[in-house]
């Protein structure tokens, strides 16, 4: 059989325990399709000999009837995941030959269900960035093109490499973070989904921490379906994390009816940007009428703060950033730079960090540090959460009212050109998360699900937002706005 | 709010970056964008509203007080750049 790496996790799953194919067929198909797509850069550090072990290790689980959810199925995993014994770099110079004494939560959790780790994926460094153009391993690179046009695009960031290895089925899914958007925007660059579950519910030890308030792991897959099997694998309670909840996990795949008969769905007027392109315009109409014609009921919402999402994020994220990227100083692990005669401590701080971090990490580092500096952390800081906890309010509102699910776009455009952003000013890259990072503020759970492709070919996702803790209604919603959209387009095979 | 060349140079030396003195009049003015972006903040009516410290209402979960781990001292040494007999080295610190 050809094409075993095209299949969903779902087809994958069944055909694994009908005994029409191994765990090591599908992992080898895998691997070959991973050789073949040095062009995309999405694989970093390929594990092929770990794969293979734990394919047959699967198998062998399989024939003795032990077949749990993700047993025998090859995912990739961003390089953000520290993974015992192969290196964790976090796309980053900082932490070149790092290779991790213990595994995270997240990827023990999908081993301990059968999960097969081809490799690890391309991502922007220490997750800042919307374009993957960050990373110290290059471009990760969108296999989709515009029609007609060869320019190279950008698979959205960070997690630019998950969602780039998904749509080019170089893996079956991919764990991705998302801190502001990072799971969403390169899933809607991609035309895959992608969930940011919950803030608490899946662990994040042994997750390169970002921004500790706001980042959670989540699924980048092929289907909405997909995305329930493997969240369900990744979740759940860790003490090690003292921020994950002690709540059961439900069977998320199970509650996929795609019935949402009286389902509220609000639409929020403050996301209706000026200028918003009519094509995006176009596609969150579209995706309303195919709630509405699913038996949804429609109802026009205020969240009267969304504009001060971005602006409260970008004090926020680099303050927590400036602090948990305090422990890079060339002690510990990674990087340490080669010092002068007489160079003391302070030396190796200062030219350490100079050379390991690359230009947007410490710009963000250096944001953070001067929001919590002396005289600044009340106006800025202080000021910055009281609008979080604005934005919050806005939500709660919402769904006190009743409301089951929030409908938006996912970005405020298809993909762009790699290089495009070179020059612009950084709060302009800022903008691709205007949609998304509402969400990581407010805790929430939001998923992107591609419903339509732009003018150009490329793919364009919505995205939906619930309320917390309720991930299997808000995937049911999406299984329910999948199937309403049929999108089945996929990239034509250049590299 | 206007960041000028020294400023730069401080936050710079706070974060423990070393900048080059001819980067600064640039990092300055990204400094003075970014910023720029952030004032917007003070637009919004926060009177009365307490900062966020969780954003779920969830109460942080207390361990036992008790050694759960340890005798891990070649592990912890593994990836450092540099380690001697058992410690972290680095150059001196005290004259």
């Amino acid at each position: 059989m050809t094409d075993l790496n095209k299949l969903t996790l779902a087809d994958a799953r069944d055909k694994l325990r009908a005994k029409e194919v191994t765990s090591v067929e599908l992992t080898e198909a895998c691997l070959s399709a991973a050789e073949a797509s040095s062009a995309l850069n999405a694989y970093v550090h390929n594990t092929p000999e770990i794969a293979l072990e734990q394919a047959k290790a699967a198998d062998a689980r399989l024939a003795e009837g032990d077949a749990p959810a993700m047993c025998g199925l090859p995912i990739g995993v961003k390089d953000l995941f520290c993974t015992k014994g192969v290196p964790s770099q976090a796309a980053s110079s900082i932490l070149e030959g790092f290779t991790p004494e213990y595994e995270s939560t997240v990827t023990q959790n999908l081993f301990d269900a059968g999960s097969v780790m081809l490799g690890k994926l391309n991502m922007d460094e220490f997750a800042m960035g919307s374009s993957n153009e960050t990373s110290c391993y290059g471009n990760a690179v969108n296999p989709w093109r515009r029609s007609g046009d060869e320019t190279n695009l950008t698979p959205g960031g960070s997690s630019g490499g998950s969602a780039s290895a998904v749509a080019a089925d170089i893996c079956l899914a991919a764990t991705g973070t998302d801190t502001g958007g990072s799971i969403r925007q390169p899933a809607a660059f991609t035309g895959i989904v992608g969930i940011k579950p919950t803030y608490g519910r899946c662990s994040r030890w042994g997750v390169v921490a970002f921004a500790s308030s706001l980042d959670q792991a989540g699924p980048m897959t092929k289907s909405v379906r997909d995305a329930a099997i493997m969240l369900e694998a990744m979740a759940g309670h860790d003490p090690k994390d003292s921020t994950s909840a002690d709540l059961a996990v439900p069977n998320f795949e199970a509650m996929l009816t795609g019935d949402i008969k009286g389902k509220k769905i609000g639409i929020p007027k403050e996301y209706r940007l000026d200028g918003m392109p009519d094509e995006i315009a176009k596609l969150w109409d579209d995706g309303i009428a195919m709630l509405k014609a699913a038996g949804a009921e429609i109802v026009d919402i205020s969240l009267p703060h969304t504009q001060y999402a971005l602006p409260a994020y970008y004090v926020i994220a680099p303050a927590e950033a400036s602090s948990n990227l305090a422990r890079y100083d060339g002690v510990r692990y990674g990087h340490r730079a080669t010092l002068a005669q007489g160079d003391g401590i302070n030396e190796m701080y200062e030219k350490t960090r100079a050379e390991g971090f690359g230009a947007e990490v410490q710009r963000r580092v250096m944001v953070g540090t001067y929001v919590l500096s002396a005289g600044f952390y009340d106006a800025y800081y202080n000021r910055a959460r009281r609008v979080r906890a604005l934005i919050k309010k806005d939500f709660d509102d919402a769904f006190a009212a009743g409301i089951d699910a929030i409908l938006t776009p996912a970005t405020p455009s298809a993909a762009f050109g790699l290089g495009d952003m070179k020059d612009a000013d950084p709060v302009k890259m800022y903008l691709n998360d205007v949609f998304t990072v509402t969400l990581n503020l407010a805790g929430l759970p939001g998923i992107a699900v591609p419903t339509g492709v732009s003018s150009e070919g490329l793919p364009l996702g919505l995205q939906l937002i619930g309320r917390p803790w309720e991930e299997g209604d808000l995937l049911n919603t999406a299984y329910a706005l999948e199937n309403a959209a049929g999108f089945v387009a996929k990239p034509n095979q250049w590299w | 709010m206007s960041i000028d060349k020294d400023t730069a140079a401080r936050v710079a030396k706070l974060a423990r970056i070393k900048v080059e003195e001819d980067a600064l009049p640039a990092l300055a003015q990204e400094f003075n964008n970014i910023l720029g972006f952030i004032e917007q903040l003070n637009e919004v009516d926060v009177e009365g509203v307490e900062p966020m410290t969780s954003v779920t209402p969830q109460k942080l979960k207390r361990r036992v007080d008790e050694i759960s781990d340890g005798d891990q001292q070649d592990k912890v040494l593994a990836n450092a750049p540099d380690a001697r007999e058992g410690f972290f080295a680095v150059p001196k610190v005290v004259e």
